[in-house]
């Protein structure tokens, strides 16, 4: 598909490259793709890849630090980097617009809906007439499927829910007929539900106002039902580039390959397979093949000569020298683990009738359930349904509840301060956020080794423990002198994982632990936790809003809606054949990855 | 599976992390902060090394009032005759001494306060706010002056009295840096962990509002030395006869035209003194504001 005969109101990308303006390292090299008219272009990366950095020098803009070092960006058949500061201006918007990840911070607060999107209009003087524009915004109002009343238009972002906040934007973004828009993960924030009514948003508006969109994200699924075609990035560099069916079933890159194995389904339960080792950070980036360090399959060639982009199929490419291996020993799917047999006898934990209050009203009622010793209980639902807070009142983080939480049939206080020693440790808590649950002025050594306070270690026992601990958790033991801000986030995560550990609790709470996490690094972690469940005999309690990794995970699930529990039981049983109707709903709208490509393809070694 | 880390961290290329320990060390690396800092010390080795260099008793009569520099006083005398160099020399030492106690005990206290405040929430914050309010509706100079004039003119009172009024500004700015601090987790993980409030306060949360701690102490700093210096000019030191440059601009300020060495040299003094500090606690303020680790 080529845009030059597509009426050149499409996107083209020669050999762009950006660099740290400080150092002249390169964040995106040689990157080059082209959109088509009503076309989705899905730029597929980690976090550090430079794909969002690639994302906006479609916009000819440049980050903080940043500079745009050499290649082209053709939209609509306008060389965006010859522009000058007023050109850009004008064509930012009406040639190529924005939709931003937060909604929130990008609509301001103190407008109106309305003025936001006759504003978008106005600047470019799009319509000629008042008239004209108002019924455009009713038009793009029905298009991104919103009300088109004056009364709706005449409210303010903090009367909207986060989905209509990211309406507005994407109706702003199309408004003016741009021809391509640029969106950069617009649905990380939303719940299952509003994620799959905002992509099929997208993609019905695209192709009804025959504009081009990249995608932005690092979110396998959501991209598989989204778009056309998908383009992988790593360490700054288009590494494969295909159209959607292609990279999902046969994908040629060994990259792209470990990447979708990492994802987990929901169709059935396997282990997730994690890329060992980390992306090359842009100064470090080595001059061979980027991906060669973590690469299963790298001969010494690899390491030596950059692989130019070969054709692999029809509109396929990959940068690869080992193209026929990958595909032939790389599975994108790895085998059904054996599920842990819990130990059904006893729950460890119980809860029941808990009631919890945010002053005086009630946002879980009479929620019970029990999670016996090696079994992992998953606490699934949409974001205020109470699932966290659920999580906090074991923890004894949250004071405010009724009902009785025992733990070896000894009943909880509520608050953590009226616990024994004995309870504390026995309950640990793992944060969703790596980023805010280590203290970053102190060391990880210190961090780790805190609970151990509650256990009058002396200090040679305490050293010991830490380096076993870190150990365990495959950090090496020189990291307890580092700080957390040297870590990365799955590094971090670890370190938490760790200091729940290490006083050998016998019930961890964990509270969406993977959300902040790139797919690889999720993996990486759930397979820690399984071990760990395994070996130390750990019951967990896993509060997640993600449904395909409770089947990775997960023995039993509990689906909680509006602060109840609708339906438990156990996994298979919850995930194939869901009772209740708010299951349903969120099984189906839940992203799946539309993969079929069970066992390496015998085929493409030939 | 396991994952190899160190293999790993092999692979990677050694990245030179410059590692800043604190604000402080990454402040110096201003001028701004040297400067301040060299201001300061040497206003401080004056007024604590001074008196051995001062050539003369500071309250023997030597020359006429207000006698213009000569070979023998050379900065001239005072209203009395005293010698001004040498009152100047003996003079820093209390003015000094009385605002860093009284600061240190203000500062002390606000942070406390601010840091209980900040981590209780709910109406033990607010009580411990309109508390600091009814405080501050005060003027500091004011407070000072109701209370020095009603028990007198004792340094322990003036310490208490500047310590008193420093207090609820600290308690103000300190709260207000860790509001934002004690909302992450990791202030939830030592809950969970049953750990103290005060172990909270001291371990967790203080060290991550120690830029805000150290631009609060410097400025505090500087109007605690303003405040005691006004009070000695309006004539409460506690012994106005001992040499203190707060007096020494109040007591020979009617002579500026005639011997303007006598009021100048020390009102010169406090005033490079602010600068100096001020400078410090800029310098601070800015490296601060770049360090914070709990960047997300």
């Amino acid at each position: 598909m080529s845009a030059a005969d597509d009426g050149g109101r499409a996107v083209r990308v020669e050999g762009l490259r950006i660099e740290v303006a400080a150092s002249g390292h390169d964040i995106v090299t040689d990157v080059s793709f082209e959109i088509g008219r009503g076309q989705v272009l899905a730029l597929v990366g980690e976090s550090g890849s430079g794909k969002t950095t690639a994302a906006l020098a479609l916009l000819a803009h440049e980050r903080r630090g940043v500079r745009i070092a050499g290649g082209r960006v053709t939209v609509g058949g306008v060389d965006m980097f010859a522009l000058d500061k007023r050109g850009r201006r004008d064509a930012r918007g009406k040639l190529v617009s924005y939709v931003p990840q937060d909604p929130g911070t990008a609509l301001n607060p103190a407008r109106r809906i309305g003025a936001h999107l006759i504003e978008a209009l106005e600047v470019h003087d799009w319509g000629g007439s008042d008239q004209r524009r108002r019924e455009r915004v009713a038009e793009m109002m029905r298009e991104v499927s919103l009300p088109d009343d004056p009364e709706f238009l005449r409210r303010y972002p903090h009367q909207l829910s986060g989905g209509q906040q990211q309406r507005v934007c994407i109706a702003m973004a199309f408004a003016c007929q741009p021809a391509v828009v640029v969106l950069d993960e617009p649905t990380t924030g939303l719940d299952v539900t509003t994620q799959a009514h905002v992509l099929a948003t997208i993609r019905r508006i695209t192709s009804a106002e025959g504009a081009a969109a990249l995608y932005v994200s690092h979110d396998l699924s959501v991209v598989s039902s989204l778009a056309d075609r998908v383009a992988v990035m790593y360490a700054g560099r288009l590494v494969e580039q295909g159209s959607a069916e292609t990279i999902f079933t046969a994908a040629a890159h060994p990259y792209t390959r470990q990447l979708i194995a990492a994802v987990p389904r929901i169709e059935v339960a396997r282990s997730l397979a994690a890329i060992p080792g980390r992306a090359p950070s842009p100064g470090s980036r080595p001059p061979g093949c980027p991906f060669e360090p973590r690469c299963a399959i790298r001969i010494a060639e690899c390491r030596e000569r950059l692989p130019e982009a070969a054709v692999v199929g029809p509109g396929h490419t990959a940068r690869c020298l080992r193209i026929a291996e990958s595909k032939a020993t790389l599975a994108t799917t790895t085998p059904a683990p054996i599920v842990a047999g819990a130990d059904h006898a006893e729950g460890i934990v119980r809860v029941g009738g808990l009631r919890a209050y945010y002053g005086d009203s009630e946002v879980v009622h009479d929620v019970t359930f029990a999670v016996a010793r090696r079994e992992c209980l998953a606490l699934v639902g949409e974001s205020g349904s109470g699932k966290t807070t659920v999580s906090r009142c074991v923890a004894g983080l949250h004071d405010g509840w009724d009902g009785t939480v025992t733990l070896h049939d000894a009943e909880l206080p509520r608050s953590a301060r009226h616990r024994t020693r004995a309870m504390k440790r026995d309950i640990q808590y793992i944060f969703q956020n790596p980023y805010g649950s280590l203290n970053p002025r102190r060391t990880v050594g210190q961090s780790v080794a805190r609970p151990l306070a509650l256990l009058g270690e002396d200090r040679r026992t305490v050293r010991k423990q830490v380096a076993g601990i870190l150990e365990r958790v495959s950090l090496p033991p020189q990291y307890a002198a580092k700080y957390p801000d040297e870590l990365s986030g799955g590094e971090r995560q670890r370190v938490a994982i760790a200091r729940a550990l290490v006083c050998r609790p016998k019930v961890l709470l964990c509270d969406e632990v993977t959300s902040a996490l790139d797919v690889s690094v999720q993996a990486a972690i759930v397979t820690l936790l399984r071990e760990l469940q395994e070996d130390l005999g750990l019951s967990i309690l896993f509060v997640t809003h993600n449904l395909p990794l409770v089947r990775s995970i997960a023995q039993r699930v509990a689906v909680m809606q509006d602060g109840r529990i609708v339906e438990a039981g156990s996994v298979d049983q919850v995930l194939e054949r869901p009772e209740h109707d708010y299951t349903r709903r969120l099984l189906a709208d839940a992203p799946r990855l539309s993969d079929a490509d069970p066992a390496p393809d015998p085929r493409a070694v030939s | 599976m396991t994952i190899d880390l160190a293999q790993t961290i092999a692979n990677e290329a050694p990245a030179p992390v410059v590692r800043t320990r604190g604000v402080l060390r990454r402040s110096l690396r201003l001028w701004r902060t040297r400067i301040g800092l060299a201001i300061t010390v040497a206003l401080v080795l004056v007024a604590i090394f001074g008196p051995y260099f001062a050539p003369h008793d500071p309250s023997a009569l030597l020359g006429r009032p207000y006698q213009v520099p000569s070979p023998g006083l050379p900065l001239g005398a005072d209203y009395l005759g005293q010698d001004v160099l040498s009152r100047f020399l003996y003079g820093g030492r209390s003015i000094l001494l009385v605002s860093v106690i009284s600061t240190v005990l203000g500062v002390g206290g606000g942070v406390l306060i601010g840091l209980w405040a900040a981590l209780s929430k709910g109406w033990v914050d607010n009580a411990l706010l309109r508390g600091t309010d009814i405080l501050l509706a005060f003027p500091q100079i004011l407070l000072a002056l109701i209370v020095i004039a009603t028990v007198g003119p004792k340094t322990w009172l003036i310490v208490l009295t500047v310590a008193l009024t420093t207090l609820p500004r600290t308690v103000r700015v300190i709260r207000g840096a860790a509001t934002s601090v004690v909302e992450r987790e990791f202030v939830d993980a030592a809950r969970a962990n049953g750990d103290s409030q005060l172990r909270i306060a001291l371990v967790e949360v203080l060290p991550n509002v120690i830029g805000a701690l150290g631009v609060e102490t410097t400025f505090r700093l500087t109007y605690a030395v303003q405040l005691i210096a006004a009070l000695a000019f309006l004539g409460f030191a506690a012994n106005p006869n001992e040499p203190n440059w707060g007096t020494m601009v109040s007591q020979n300020s009617s002579a500026l035209t005639l011997q303007p060495n006598a009021p100048l040299v020390p009102a010169v003094a406090i005033a490079l003194l602010t600068v100096g500090v001020g400078l410090v606690g800029d310098g601070i303020a800015r490296a601060a504001a770049g360090i914070d680790r709990g960047t997300s």
